[in-house]
């Protein structure tokens, strides 16, 4: 996805580009008088509505749904049989198709998005597969819209059918503006990031579950008008023509030769493929049945092998930049000229000394292996605990533990007097308590700008004031002059300090930091020091994995020490270093004999 | 006879048209299983390949003269044989020519592991042989003829004097050659050179490459293999079943759902999960109109994908 620097810009030319591309197709339109031309220029938009509607919900959260068929099927099924069967006008039919085509969104979402990745492409496959037989069963194999002789255009029926072109690049153009709305929103850059990294998505606070059934609906929606609106131009409807497989693959097909994740992307699969499909049929269908499949297949495959992100990036590589892209997720940047505010205004605190989360009986098996063990601490407002133990020790299983994102095999967390076991990780982080990861967890395609809004917007749902809670993080990560840097490009210590932002983000009251100083040279570990103890003077409570005792002793209040699932002590820093049983896990036990002599 | 009586015949007829449909389905899904567990890649063009399978098997059957040749019953095990080989070429050309881009080291480590470009290049490949299939082969179906696929043996009188079970020969028929070749393939796999480094490649590609072992090569073998066997096991299917070039869309789910059922990455998980499949689509005409078969299997292979995504006898946990 090409990110152009003057988004702004890159927006009113492709919204003037596209205005005048409609114009231009209106006027074709209206020089056209073959009525099969005018069908095909029926078709175009239509389908190209359904790759929009394929786009909205695969480019976005990268699941791609090779079912899309259910939801044009239904929606075509509705305005057929509502017509056919119940004399209502595709006037009121189509828009109930597209309520229908979003119900069947959150039917099919609901139970499907428990899969990931490849598995979910596959249950997509069925849906449509399993309602083609139930609607030849149901003995719905042919439906036919009535001729309406009588006031026609109360029924949707036009001696002129360029009026059915008007309505469907009407459609096309909703779809669009959706698209571009969703693009340019919270909505947008949520289900990107939770694209690139669902666990960092849920450790930021979002629900993953909830955005993808929402982007769904939505696209389900739209291909269910898509479809009833190609029930009215058909006039007849069968299982095969609205369910089949083929109907799905043009959904992908389209959108994918375009450009995945591009907004003009599934117009211009549309407006290539669609006409050269029926340009063979039309030609050489009677000789060569199932020509239009054959180009379908090779063009994806080409596509594929040769252009995998889709045509429209790469003519825009081709053309250095020539063509105006219209990047799907945008936010417009303004860190350069907000003013690095000093650390913002911060959540009420308690008092310093109360304890802030208290951990009882902590323990977690997986299988013969027991990685924490009756573990009970607690965590005193406003202090640094830091947690140290040799590797292996089941550090990082009790932060996963801690923030949700496994489930304790017994024993209990407190944050605040509210029980945190239970809690999904958006759900805890939603609480108060952020996290960092040991391998940091980075949304790479995105700018460390949006990362760190990613993490401002779960609390703060208005755009602009997360966008200044972002930057305020940032400033206090001493961050702010990478905001517009994609996080791909970031060497080690911004990447950390960035996640530390997002994390601070979310304003949360306590922050669980995982080895965030591993493999940092000395200037380096001075550096982020100093971006802690500054989050601890902000009134942040801090606690802080490390796999060396060295920088511990320097920067905790108190010393957590974990040996195989076990607290082996916990106290002052200073008294770590002679604790017997301490040296015993850390050096062995010739080296605690030698110290005790 | 007694109503009781009907249902105890219809059962039991139905389970042993079960076992043989189930037998063939089984090895279907060996073809699609072997490809997965050694490449991973879901090959979404499966079902294509058992269409050719089955155009090979009538072409070796009737075009070569098979059939007049051998006669009857070795002529269909020749012809089934026939479209294995031919398939495995068509695999392996197939693999040389489109899939090596997509799979293997070349993919290793990038997002998802190229699963998308996968399943989107087989479903262009799909498309292109289906409806290639119909330029070809047109629309009308097909099947091999022979005496076989209407007659049947008598089983009975069972109990009392009127149960009987009727064998449908050419089913049998299939039904045994598939063991044969399901054990073949298992003792392949299992003794074989060849098959330990299929495993080799299946368990780790990266350190089978490190131990010398040229996983590319691997990979058009398993692809090869995993094509001929389906593409045999339609070859088989094609005495029984009326066949045309859209067949493959029915199976290829029918595929899926067994390799999901018997756990993805388990080349023997695979064929009990065909085997499965085909009793939950016979057992479905006991209660289900025969319209709603295949609904059956895909409402199971969604019940499956959503409550033991591991499958039944799957060990893979890893489904991310």
């Amino acid at each position: 996805m090409r990110r152009p620097t003057s988004i702004q810009g890159g927006v009113a030319r492709s919204v003037l580009l596209l205005l005048g591309c409609t114009a231009l197709y209106l006027l074709a339109a209206a020089l056209t008088s073959n009525s099969y031309f005018l069908l095909i220029m029926t078709l175009v938009p239509i389908w190209a509505t359904v790759g929009v509607s394929w786009n909205i919900f695969s480019g976005y959260s990268g699941l791609l749904s090779f079912g899309h068929a259910a939801f044009f099927g239904i929606g075509a099924y509705t305005v057929a049989v509502l017509f056919a069967q119940y004399g209502i006008s595709p006037w009121l039919g189509i828009p109930l198709a597209g309520v229908a085509g979003g119900a069947a969104g959150l039917l099919i979402g609901l139970p499907t998005f428990r899969l990931r990745g490849v598995y979910f492409s596959l249950a997509m496959l069925a849906y449509p597969l399993a309602m083609l037989y139930v609607f030849e069963w149901l003995g719905l194999q042919e439906i036919a819209l009535p001729l309406m002789r009588e006031n026609p255009a109360a029924y949707m029926q036009f001696q002129d059918y360029r009026i059915y072109i008007a309505l469907a690049v009407a459609l096309l153009l909703t779809a669009l503006a959706i698209n571009l709305a969703i693009a340019r929103s919270r909505f947008g850059l949520t289900l990107l990031a939770i694209k690139q990294n669902e666990l960092a998505a849920e450790a930021a606070g979002i629900d993953p579950f909830r955005w993808k059934l929402r982007a769904l609906v939505i696209s389900g929606a739209f291909a269910g008008v898509a479809g009833g609106l190609y029930a009215v131009v058909l006039v007849v409807v069968t299982p095969h023509s609205v369910f089949g497989m083929l109907v799905s693959a043009q959904a992908l097909i389209f959108t994918m030769f375009g450009g995945v994740g591009w907004i003009a992307g599934p117009v211009v699969g549309a407006l290539v493929l669609l006409p050269l499909g029926e340009l063979f049929t039309a030609t050489l269908g009677a000789s060569l049945p199932g020509i239009q499949g054959v180009i379908y297949g090779c063009a994806i495959i080409l596509v594929v092998l040769m252009a995998p992100e889709g045509v429209m990036p790469w003519l825009a590589s081709r053309m250095g930049g020539k063509i105006a892209p219209m990047p799907s997720a945008s936010s417009p940047s303004t860190a350069m000229h907000a003013a690095p505010a000093a650390p913002g205004p911060l959540p009420a605190f308690g008092p310093a000394g109360d304890d802030l989360l208290v951990v009882r009986g902590l323990s977690r098996r997986f299988g013969g292996l027991q990685a924490v063990q009756d573990v009970t601490f607690t965590v005193r407002r406003h202090e640094i605990l830091g947690i140290i133990g040799p590797n292996g020790a089941g550090k990082t299983t009790m932060f996963n533990l801690l923030n949700g994102i496994i489930e304790p095999s017994s024993g209990s967390v407190m944050f605040e007097g509210r029980e945190l076991t239970g809690l999904r990780p958006w759900q805890v982080c939603r609480l108060g308590v952020g996290r960092t990861f040991q391998v940091v967890r980075a949304f790479s395609r995105l700018t460390v700008l949006e990362n760190v809004k990613i993490g401002a917007l779960t609390s703060e749902p208005n755009s602009a004031l997360a966008q200044q809670r972002a930057l305020d993080a940032l400033a206090l990560t001493g961050m702010s002059a990478q905001a517009d840097a994609l996080a791909a490009n970031l060497p080690a210590v911004q990447l950390r300090l960035m996640e530390v932002a997002r994390a601070l983000a979310s304003r949360p009251r306590l922050l669980l930091l995982d080895e965030v100083l591993a493999g940092l040279g000395k200037a380096e570990v001075d550096r982020v020091f100093q971006v802690l103890v500054d989050i601890k003077n902000a009134g942040i409570t801090i606690v802080i994995i490390e796999h060396t005792m060295h920088a511990m002793v320097r920067l905790a209040d108190r010393l957590l020490v974990l040996d195989q699932g076990k607290v082996l002590y916990v106290g002052q820093p200073e008294a770590v270093t002679s604790d017997p049983t301490v040296i015993e896990a850390y050096l062995g036990k010739k080296w605690a004999r030698h110290v005790e002599n | 006879m007694s109503n009781g009586l009907i249902l105890l015949e219809n059962i039991m007829q139905s389970l042993l048209t079960s076992l043989l449909i189930g037998g063939i389905y089984g090895l279907l899904c060996v073809g699609l299983g072997m490809i997965f567990s050694v490449m991973r890649v879901i090959n979404f063009a499966q079902g294509e390949f058992m269409m050719l399978g089955m155009y090979a098997a009538l072409f070796a059957f009737s075009g070569l003269g098979l059939g007049a040749l051998l006669g009857t019953w070795t002529g269909l095990v020749a012809s089934a044989l026939f479209a294995g080989v031919a398939m495995y070429v068509v695999g392996a050309i197939l693999h040389a020519a489109l899939l090596v881009r997509v799979t293997g080291s070349r993919v290793a480590g990038t997002e998802g592991d190229g699963h998308y470009p996968q399943l989107t290049l087989t479903l262009g490949l799909s498309l292109v042989l289906a409806n290639g299939g119909l330029i070809l082969f047109g629309s009308s179906p097909h099947t091999i003829q022979t005496s076989l696929s209407s007659s049947a043996w008598e089983i009975g009188p069972l109990i009392g004097e009127d149960v009987y079970l009727f064998l449908n020969q050419a089913r049998s028929l299939s039904f045994l050659t598939t063991i044969v070749v399901a054990v073949a393939v298992a003792l392949f796999i299992r003794h074989t050179r060849m098959g330990k480094i299929l495993r080799a490649a299946a368990d780790n590609a990266a350190a089978a490459t490190y131990m010398g072992i040229d996983v590319s090569r691997a990979h058009r073998f398993a692809f090869g293999l995993g094509s001929a066997i389906t593409g045999l096991a339609g070859g088989l299917l094609a005495a029984s079943y009326p066949f045309q070039p859209y067949v493959g869309i029915e199976f290829v789910v029918i595929m899926y759902a067994g390799v999901v059922l018997g756990g993805m990455g388990s080349i023997k998980g695979a064929f009990w999960g065909g085997v499965v499949i085909g009793f939950v689509q016979q057992m479905s005409n006991l209660v289900l109109p025969s319209q709603l078969q295949n609904t059956a299997i895909f409402i199971v292979f969604l019940l499956v994908m959503l409550l033991r995504p591991q499958g039944l006898f799957g060990r893979t946990t890893d489904r991310a």
